[in-house]
């Protein structure tokens, strides 16, 4: 696997008086898949245009494998932009065909790739139906194929997974890991964040125009505290409250959330529980994406996120 | 990887790509076809019908009674002096003629009277044939008194045709041909038609791109003037079909049935100064047209957009046609022809009137070309400038200044 990387480097963009990026820093690796998250505005369709040049940079750069992306490098990027681009009234493999052959494919081969990927995805009974016949899912895939005829060696897709079915979403996951184990790096956005967490290698994000946190989901949890549930049906209230290093969360009847310092030691926590009677569940959770999310967009960033 | 990395493709592939998407999609598109249709057919029945209206319009027919058959050389006579085409026919007696009148065999039934001819019609005498009869009944008066004054009428006739007024013009005008007209009319109107055609077709094919956002992800690929580009000649290809078309098929049937008298040198003359003059105006129009397209998002928007911009082509259209057919050499007319905006269907009428001299063609053409290079700058940059940012529509001030 080659360590070839896509870089967005101190990449800042203003509209007027709004700052849309500022600062903007992250790599991907060849043979990775980076989920992006952020709340809506944040800066992550912006990001992707600059990197395919649809839009232009204040300052910074977009670099691949070292050298800063130009238009040539960008013909090889595989592109799915947010609102959706393709010509309603035109059929979809001829309009594949051309996708294809505007980023130098033969005839033959953007012929063949069209094909190949109609059939991939499921949509290769309707090479001959205009675009705008198709359900919007279909439209969809055929907006992924769109993105991958041209057998792309990065791939930048905007929110690639909204309005799909659970079985168009298995495709498309099955697809971006595929292109993934071929030294693709794959940047993808997204607002669903179990889906982010389960197929992505390293997760971005993004707050206000930069970079927030960078890593595995691992990674993520591992900064976040952690938190024990117990369930004891015969604890009485407050029954945890004097155990060093521990904070109550909530306490539900016999249902208590606690989060757990660093001085905290989770057998005293147990022991504690077992004084008060029987005890059903002792688990240690790990916080979910959703929440580190929630916990990185809201604790740094209270008065601007009313108005997002 | 299932298939090697291929470089970048260059521009001219890039603008043939996007020209041959253009022209296949839209030659399969109605619009297209009904405009190409209608236009081909009225090409075709205009000499057509012409030549046919020539072959019915025979000779007005004239019945004379038996007893009246001396008035038939006089009035034949006549009609030939007047350039009317009639035929005399003998009928038996009055009622006979009178029932022809009424089934419309005949036009008229003219006999003899102490006053002169009496005609019997179905339901007016026709201006001529009036014309007609009141010839010849000054002329029967005028040679009874030539004849009492002990003159030959035949003497006195032939001094009358011999005089003749002697005219010297200082300037010459051209001959008024009706043909000629007839020919600048089409062409200025086909010349018309397309460019808003083709106008409204690149305004409304910048326009889908944009609001399906489809720009973008060509964008990704191409340089915008590389799309800008290819848009615009294959439009330009598909305007020339649309065209090419109804002229050859019009100046072909014209010719082949002989309504069209012109030589085949100076309607194909005409045909290429059209086709050129097309080529300029579709230069100018369609850099504009595409530009303005970029400003909005929604094809709703299109309609407001192009009126203010096709006012010098309806403006050209609108005095070419009402005041080219009477006075063709009009100054209006010669100066608005070398109005840049103006001239695509202003100068190609004043050519195909044969009024134009070849100075004037020229500069006409080089001032049109010289505008259209001014414009090529300031479109090219509102396109690019416009053409990615979606939402309300883009004042021109702020997409000409914006980087």
């Amino acid at each position: 696997m080659s360590d070839r990387r896509l870089e967005v480097d101190g990449v800042s963009k203003r509209y007027g008086d709004t700052v849309a990026l500022s600062g903007m820093t992250f790599e991907v690796r060849a043979g990775e898949i980076f989920g992006f998250v952020g709340s809506n505005g944040a800066g992550k369709t912006t990001t992707m245009r600059i990197a395919l040049g649809v839009l232009a940079a204040d300052a910074g750069e977009v670099r691949w494998d070292g050298t800063p992306v130009t238009l040539e490098t960008r013909s090889r990027i595989g592109y799915m932009p947010e609102e959706r681009g393709l010509y309603p009234r035109m059929k979809v493999g001829e309009q594949l065909e051309y996708l294809a052959r505007l980023h130098g494919l033969t005839r033959v081969d953007a012929v063949r790739a069209t094909a190949e990927w109609t059939e991939r995805l499921g949509v290769a009974g309707r090479l001959g139906d205009e675009v705008q016949k198709l359900s919007l899912g279909n439209q969809q895939r055929v907006q992924l194929a769109a993105a991958l005829v041209h057998h792309p060696e990065i791939l930048v897709l905007d929110e690639p997974f909204s309005g799909l079915d659970p079985v168009a979403v298995d495709v498309m996951s099955e697809v971006l890991r595929e292109k993934c184990a071929d030294g693709v790096p794959v940047i993808f956005s997204s607002h669903q964040l179990d889906l982010v967490e389960r197929i992505s290698d390293r997760v971005g994000i993004v707050r206000a125009g930069r970079m927030v946190a960078v890593g595995t989901v691992a990674e993520l949890r591992s900064g976040g505290t952690e938190e024990l549930v117990v369930e004891a049906p015969q604890a009485a209230q407050g029954w945890a409250d004097a155990l060093p290093g521990v904070t109550v969360l909530t306490q539900d009847g016999g249902r208590t959330v606690l989060s757990l310092g660093t001085d905290a030691d989770d057998q005293a926590v147990l022991r504690a529980a077992l004084a008060t009677g029987p005890v059903r569940e002792f688990a240690r959770r790990q916080p979910s994406l959703t929440e580190l999310f929630r916990h990185v967009v809201s604790a740094q960033d209270k008065p601007e996120e009313a108005a997002a | 990887m299932t298939t090697p990395d291929k470089l970048r493709i260059g521009s001219r592939e890039a603008i043939r790509l996007v020209a041959v998407r253009e022209i296949t999609v839209r030659i399969r598109s109605k619009a297209f076809l009904v405009l190409l249709a209608i236009t081909a057919a009225a090409a075709v029945a205009i000499p057509l019908i012409s030549h046919y209206a020539n072959l019915s319009s025979g000779p007005t027919r004239i019945a004379v009674v038996q007893q009246d058959a001396s008035l038939a050389p006089a009035l034949q006579a006549t009609a030939a002096q007047l350039g009317q085409k009639v035929t005399v026919s003998t009928v038996a007696d009055r009622a006979t003629g009178v029932d022809q009148v009424r089934s419309g065999d005949v036009a008229v039934l003219a006999e003899s009277g102490p006053q002169g001819i009496r005609a019997t019609v179905k339901k007016s005498l026709s201006t001529p044939l009036n014309q007609l009869f009141q010839v010849v009944d000054q002329q029967a008066a005028l040679n009874a008194q030539i004849t009492k004054l002990g003159g030959d009428p035949a003497t006195v006739g032939q001094a009358v045709a011999s005089a003749k007024v002697q005219v010297t013009e200082l300037q010459p005008a051209k001959a008024r041909n009706g043909q000629r007209l007839t020919i600048a009319i089409v062409a200025a109107l086909l010349l018309y038609m397309t460019l808003m055609f083709v106008g409204q077709s690149v305004a409304q094919g910048v326009v889908e791109e944009k609001s399906s956002r489809v720009v973008e992800l060509l964008l990704s690929t191409l340089r915008p003037w590389q799309l800008l580009a290819g848009k615009v000649f294959g439009t330009g290809l598909l305007g020339l079909i649309q065209m090419l078309v109804p002229a050859v098929l019009g100046v072909g049937v014209g010719l082949f049935t002989g309504a069209l008298s012109l030589s085949l040198g100076s309607s194909i003359g005409t045909v290429a100064w059209a086709l050129a003059w097309y080529g300029v105006g579709f230069a100018l129009y369609a850099l504009v047209f595409a530009a303005l397209g970029a400003t909005v998002s929604r094809q709703e928007d299109v309609g407001g957009l192009v009126l203010p911009a096709t006012a010098p082509l309806i403006l050209a259209w609108v005095v070419g046609i009402s005041v080219v057919p009477s006075n063709p050499e009009s100054s209006l007319v010669e100066w608005l022809s070398m109005v840049p905006p103006c001239a695509p269907v202003l100068m190609p009428m004043r050519i195909a009137m044969g009024v134009a001299p070849l100075w004037e063609m020229l500069l006409s053409l080089v001032l049109a070309l010289a505008f259209s290079g001014v414009l090529l700058r300031f479109a090219g940059r509102i396109y690019r400038n416009a053409v990615l940012r979606s939402g309300a529509r883009i004042p021109l001030r702020e997409a000409l200044k914006a980087a």
